[in-house]
């Protein structure tokens, strides 16, 4: 049996931590990409289409993470895609950032007043430019400070995948713990990693929304 | 594909779903009830004029909010009983959930005693009401009143969380469907009843409390 020191503990937890991290950028970027084309379909004109946008997003916010994450695991398969806990949490993770980042979105773009959207109509300017031009660059500026506040979330939520073995962080501690019977240790030293990723960007959310408040532009 | 959907396996479970939601809902109650009575105690506590009292509690609040429950609980479940704390899987999952329900709390609560008016303390006291009589009676219900949405989402979230501490093998929900699906191999069948489940109890549960919170708060909202 090979003795872990401490160092050993943690040198493994960062090498995994690159995996939380990596799977957060992609479930952000993913998570960002299908959030605005659900946030163009949101604010359009077809109401069929804006309402299964507000069930979609429903249906995240009401359920727990950790069943998306089962039945992405396990329904995959059923529709002849083969999948592997890297691939069920990367589309899961995808899916249930979009679902937040486009309700976030919708909140400050309906914070602009109706006149941007009159006085861009009146320039002839259709409803994709619109957004695009006028809209979205002033509803920015609002949308930051809640996004990196997301973000935080976001980072906390891929322990979860652990659960259907992605050897992330966590996954990791509990192989760790497994080896070396230090659990104390262990899942201390990983909180205070999370907290090392996680709180630096509750700052960055906090600050913004604080020159956001005092009107710094 | 020849797989076809079958729900009829699930019917025989029906006792094990009750006493499932029983379990999340139970720890939910618990945690709720002891997370927002410690939330206002936390938030008053957090305007004290001890530095060491303000700091503490900002501390406790980031270290919770800046992790995730799941390894807030292995590290209660499982690494506290090497400094000899002890505590049975139910015991772990109403702790953490209660000490992370808390640290939201707190931060809510807080928002909402800020958003009070100075003068309303003040006139109460200029009334020969003592300190605690004003918190209680006068600043405290507006505060609540004005952050009770805030209150009922957070323990909403909390509810759905507490999926994870069918990791410890507390027999909740989440463990139900790992226990039927690992017997009947209806994996998705199974994981999506139970996914409604938490779904109809999240939409019930935020209708009912804002519906307390009509009662409750008659009037004091602004």
């Amino acid at each position: 049996m090979t003795d872990f020191t401490l160092w050993d503990i943690a040198r493994n937890l960062l090498l995994a931590a690159r995996w939380t991290l990596l799977l957060s950028a992609i479930a952000f970027a993913g998570g960002a990409f299908f959030g605005l084309v659900l946030l163009v379909i949101r604010m359009g004109a077809w109401k069929w289409a804006r309402t299964t946008v507000m069930l979609y997003v429903e249906l995240f916010q009401s359920t727990p993470l950790l069943m998306q994450l089962f039945l992405v695991y396990f329904g995959l398969p059923h529709l002849g895609i083969d999948v592997s806990a890297w691939l069920a949490a990367a589309v899961c993770l995808t899916l249930y950032s979009s679902a937040f980042l486009t309700d976030i979105w919708r909140g400050a773009v309906e914070a602009i007043p109706r006149g941007q959207w009159d006085g861009s109509a009146s320039l002839g300017l259709h409803y994709l430019r619109q957004l695009h031009l006028v809209i979205l660059p002033q509803a920015t500026r609002m949308a930051i400070p809640p996004t990196v506040g997301f973000l935080v979330q976001l980072v906390k939520s891929t322990a979860l995948a652990s659960i259907v073995g992605f050897h992330e962080m966590t996954r990791t501690a509990q192989i760790l713990t497994n080896a070396t019977f230090q659990p104390f240790v262990i899942y201390g030293m990983v909180a205070l990693f999370y907290f090392a990723m996680c709180y630096p960007l509750t700052k960055a959310s906090r600050g913004l929304e604080r020159r956001l408040a005092t009107g710094g532009r | 594909m020849g797989y076809q959907l079958d729900f009829g396996a699930l019917v025989q479970y029906l006792g094990l779903f009750l006493h499932g939601t029983a379990v999340t809902l139970g720890l939910t109650a618990v945690a709720s009830v002891v997370g927002v009575v410690l939330g206002i105690a936390g938030a008053a506590a957090s305007s004290s004029r001890y530095v060491w009292v303000r700091r503490l509690i900002a501390g406790y609040v980031e270290l919770i909010r800046n992790t995730p429950f799941i390894v807030q609980m292995f590290f209660i479940f499982f690494g506290l009983p090497s400094v000899g704390l002890r505590l049975t899987a139910l015991q772990a999952a109403a702790l953490a959930m209660t000490i992370n329900l808390t640290a939201y709390a707190i931060e809510i609560i807080r928002a909402g005693l800020e958003a009070v008016p100075k003068g309303q303390g003040e006139a109460a006291r200029s009334m020969g009401l003592r300190v605690l009589p004003v918190f209680g009676l006068i600043v405290l219900p507006q505060a609540l009143a004005n952050v009770y949405p805030a209150l009922v989402g957070q323990i909403t979230i909390t509810m759905l969380e507490s999926a994870v501490v069918s990791q410890i093998a507390v027999v909740d929900l989440t463990h139900v469907a790992d226990y039927i699906q690992s017997r009947n191999f209806r994996s998705f069948e199974t994981y999506l009843v139970i996914t409604l489940i938490y779904l109809v109890l999240a939409v019930l549960m935020r209708r009912m409390l804002a519906f307390a919170g009509r009662g409750l708060f008659a009037g004091r909202a602004r």
